[in-house]
């Protein structure tokens, strides 16, 4: 230890302490899509390790979030479930221009618990031999909206019309169907997914031609404009590790 | 200018429906137990008492995800209704019915439950010694007595079934005319960003809740305590 250490060297040490405390660890407040709930908590884990910036999750309904952000919420980064609202933050002045971007692309699926249900064209729709099918409400739920578009694309929306009972997110969709209160339904494959197959019961993987695609964009908001975790979360999207953990989820990239 | 249009009147016209069918078999189910309760000395009277006041202090999400499981086809309740032929209840108004009288059922025993203990064993004991039979003398002093008790379960039930939301969401799925109600219409509004139309709701629905305690609060002072 030098006992002659000068003042000056003393104090620019721990001004350098502090200005770098905020870029090594920094704290992000991060609103998160329901149906991107798992894929995130492992994303959040490996970036904090690999970048040692902390991030603080919260999940829900991306109405939800527009509401609260509108309403002065503490939210830096918003991934939703569409790409409508963070468009519409930007345009309204409550996100970074240019940050936006498409992480994920949702995949519908038709879902029965029960082994058999489901067959692999989709022709259970057409036999309709069931009291109840389960979709997210097509106004609030992008989801709900594709099941929508696809029963139209088949024909069946207005037979079909009598049997639905909607869940108010596709959180609340899955559920009705995991419990069978509902013998099938539509959920996003992300729901009954994982490593590569649907883990249980019988699905039908809708076609992409019978619905737009559900673009799922990320927007850094006004809050979180000079938090350099912000920045760094965006990158850390466009890298192979969150990119690879997002496909095994059975999102599109 | 229509403020409210037909999904919103309809909407309304569903919740009164459920709220007043819920506060008619309400009483009916409440008064016995309220009764029971209020003079029993059995060991069963605390737990039963904790039972009937659970839904008070429960999230509507726990009450909400039980009676989707129970009454699913997995569940004992579905099992039941499915074995008489009727299918399952989720989805449907009677099942909105059920969860709902399960949701008030603390907001009706305790009102009716501490108007009969208000009563003391006196008026009873007056009757029995003029050779009234217990059920005479339940119809005839106990219920007379306890009817500002009775009056705050009818109110206090039906207005908690108005404001229920957690339980109608989880259970219901949101059928026009079957299961959509003022509270889940005005949230799909607030979700979908349609602002203007759930202020109108939202501001009924305060003004009517309003309303209804005052009244209760009125009618509490005239009526002088549950004692007359």
């Amino acid at each position: 230890m030098k006992p002659h250490a000068s003042a000056p060297a003393v104090s620019i040490l721990f001004a350098g302490l502090f200005l770098c405390a905020p870029l090594h660890a920094a704290d992000l407040s991060v609103a998160v899509a329901a149906n991107f709930t798992a894929p995130m908590q492992k994303i959040a884990e490996v970036f904090e390790k690999d970048t040692g910036h902390k991030l603080v999750l919260s999940f829900g309904s991306t109405g939800k979030f527009y509401a609260q952000i509108k309403n002065g919420a503490p939210f830096e980064v918003l991934f939703a479930a569409d790409d409508e609202t963070p468009a519409r933050l930007e345009r309204e002045g409550d996100g970074v221009a240019g940050t936006r971007f498409t992480y994920a692309i949702g995949k519908l699926v038709l879902w029965s618990k029960q082994a058999g249900l489901v067959d692999d064209q989709g022709e259970v729709l057409r036999k309709g031999r069931f009291e109840r099918i389960a979709l997210a409400d097509p106004r609030l739920a992008p989801y709900g909206a594709a099941a929508m578009q696809t029963l139209n694309k088949l024909g069946l929306a207005d037979s079909l019309a009598s049997k639905f009972v909607q869940g108010e997110n596709i959180g609340q969709t899955y559920q009705f169907v995991a419990t069978q209160n509902a013998p099938l339904g539509f959920v996003a494959l992300s729901q009954v997914y994982a490593d590569g197959r649907v883990t249980e019961g019988s699905a039908w993987i809708v076609p992409g031609e019978l619905y737009e695609p559900i673009r799922q964009d990320v927007l850094v908001l006004a809050k979180g404009k000079d938090n350099a975790a912000a920045a760094a979360l965006m990158d850390y999207m466009k890298g192979d590790t969150a990119r690879d953990i997002i496909r095994s989820y059975g999102y599109a990239l | 200018m229509a403020v409210l249009d037909d999904g919103a009147w309809q909407a309304i016209r569903l919740t009164l429906e459920l709220a007043s069918l819920t506060t008619v078999l309400l009483l009916i189910i409440a008064t016995p137990l309220a009764w029971w309760l209020s003079q029993t000395r059995s060991k069963w009277r605390a737990p039963i008492g904790a039972l009937v006041t659970l839904p008070l202090v429960l999230p509507p999400t726990v009450l909400g995800f039980y009676l989707l499981v129970l009454m699913g086809p997995q569940g004992p309740l579905g099992q039941l209704t499915l074995a008489l032929g009727w299918g399952t209840l989720s989805f449907t108004f009677t099942g909105l019915l059920i969860g709902s009288i399960v949701f008030s059922l603390p907001f009706a025993v305790q009102p009716i439950q501490h108007a009969f203990e208000a009563i003391g064993p006196r008026p009873l004991e007056a009757a029995a010694t003029l050779r009234a039979s217990p059920l005479d003398a339940f119809f005839t002093v106990a219920l007379p007595l306890a009817r500002p008790g009775l009056l705050t379960a009818s109110i206090l039930s039906f207005a908690h079934t108005v404001g229920e939301f957690g339980v109608v969401l989880m259970i219901g799925g949101n059928i026009p005319g079957q299961t959509r109600v003022v509270s889940t219409q005005i949230y799909g509004h607030v979700e979908a960003m349609e602002y203007a139309q759930a202020h109108w709701l939202a501001g009924g629905m305060v003004a009517f809740s309003f309303v209804i305690l005052l009244s209760l609060s009125l009618l509490r002072r005239s009526g002088g305590g549950f004692m007359r």
